[in-house]
């Protein structure tokens, strides 16, 4: 319980340090805090992604309903984070590159993660057999999470990036971070993982509890 | 029935021979998918009338007719079984392996007759250069074998959904449109004029992206298969 009121002073901290320290990157200027909150935002939306694959590999092994709620939930909370990631981005590039989307690698990345919960969503709600629907959503978890690593490490690469800045964030990420600016995002980036790892259990819980309720047992 | 010693080859091919004796029978799935690129094709030409397109348009109209073409046709290997209810039989008869390569084989047929009929109305219809029409086929033949890799394992999955038809472009879209933008990129350059050399790390792309879908749908589809 304890822990819980240190994550809200952790977040508070971090949310006045964010704004109050010099400005990240001096180029690009204050817009550039932006990036204690986009980057661990898609961050999350990428583990939250690998976590839905992983239960729905679970539940194709075992056929335990309780995998496919999780890979559910996991589902509903990346939709989540994509989506303020997708609203910080967007932001971003309104105020650094002048439009708020510019098909960049990284935004078309984002955009197809979107896409992917989306469909998921979709598939989810045209089915009715639960099992049915359970290990269907299950294989196609799986097979859309294999493109992510194409999406999110192959893609930027090859395709040319029409805003070098994109990639020069990501070079001054390892090599040019100050101390104070390595220390906030790091914190931001544990403090946002605790969060969702925080609410996917509380919602893991509720599951259980329905499914016991309903069934009587496990 | 062959009897179950018969190697995994030649069960696929009886199952593609199967579905394209009934292909030829029908030709519901030839239909849809020539009538939507020729149309496609005659609405575009129509539109563009004596101009002639920059290289980046060429190479996105002619993915999008192909792309859209393959969404109309593609689906249908497999709705068409639940559909006429052999989907059943199937199960009980056939290696799930085996029904999945020869349903991979009978979608790349069907692309490749689609390919080979729109391709050249699309050069004559646009007047696109074809200066480098190796390379185009090329592109052309690995963007194919990466199409039917992706749609087909979908397809077998929106075949037991009960709101079939727009959920097969959703839930393909998104996995396809890594493919699509290498595949939109790698045919602009080629148009314009430049090697295969200038594309090679889109090339390489494409080829993994063929290998890694053909693999996990193959792995995948008996999850799908099997109630």
């Amino acid at each position: 319980m304890w822990w819980k009121y240190l994550l809200f002073l952790a977040m508070s901290v971090i949310i006045w340090f964010s704004f109050t320290t010099p400005a990240p990157q001096q180029q690009i200027g204050e817009a550039s805090r932006i990036f204690y909150y986009h980057i661990p935002q898609a961050w999350i939306c990428v583990i939250a992604f690998t976590l839905s694959a992983y239960y729905s590999i679970k539940y194709l092994r075992k056929r335990n309903a309780l995998d496919d709620d999780c890979a559910a939930d996991a589902a509903r909370l990346g939709l989540l984070f994509c989506l303020l990631a997708t609203i910080t981005g967007s932001i971003f590039a309104k105020v650094t590159w002048g439009a708020f989307w510019n098909w960049d690698p990284r935004q078309t990345s984002i955009f197809i993660l979107l896409l992917i919960y989306g469909a998921y969503f979709a598939l989810r709600s045209a089915i009715e057999d639960e099992e049915r629907r359970a290990a269907l959503t299950a294989v196609y978890a799986i097979f859309a999470f294999i493109t992510v690593p194409f999406l999110i490490f192959v893609l930027p690469r090859i395709v040319p990036s029409l805003h070098p800045s994109d990639s020069v964030i990501n070079k001054n990420l390892k090599f040019t971070m100050s101390p104070q600016v390595r220390s906030i995002f790091f914190s931001s980036l544990i403090v946002f993982t605790v969060i969702f790892f925080w609410i996917f259990n509380i919602l893991k819980k509720i599951n259980l509890i329905r499914r016991k309720l309903e069934t009587g047992t496990i | 029935m062959g009897d179950n010693s018969a190697g995994l080859v030649s069960k696929s091919l009886a199952v593609y021979v199967k579905d394209l004796r009934l292909e030829l029978r029908s030709r519901y799935g030839l239909n849809a998918i020539f009538m939507f690129g020729i149309t496609t094709l005659a609405v575009v030409s129509f539109a563009l009338g004596q101009s002639s397109l920059s290289p980046k348009i060429l190479g996105a109209l002619f993915w999008i007719i192909i792309f859209f073409s393959a969404m109309s046709g593609l689906a249908q290997v497999f709705v068409r079984e639940e559909e006429a209810q052999t989907a059943l039989t199937l199960r009980l008869t056939a290696d799930p392996d085996a029904v999945f390569l020869g349903k991979l084989f009978f979608n790349f047929s069907l692309l490749i007759l689609m390919a080979v009929v729109i391709t050249p109305l699309f050069f004559i219809f646009t007047d696109a250069p074809t200066a480098g029409a190796i390379n185009f086929l090329v592109i052309l033949f690995i963007g194919i074998i990466d199409l039917c890799a992706a749609t087909t394992l979908v397809a077998a999955i929106i075949a037991k959904a009960s709101v079939k038809g727009a959920l097969f472009a959703v839930l393909a879209f998104p996995i396809l449109l890594p493919m699509l933008i290498a595949l939109t990129l790698s045919s602009e350059k080629i148009l314009a004029g430049e090697g295969l050399g200038e594309v090679s790390k889109l090339l390489q792309f494409l080829i993994a992206y063929a290998i890694v879908m053909i693999t996990a749908s193959f792995l995948l589809f008996k999850y799908v298969w099997q109630e």
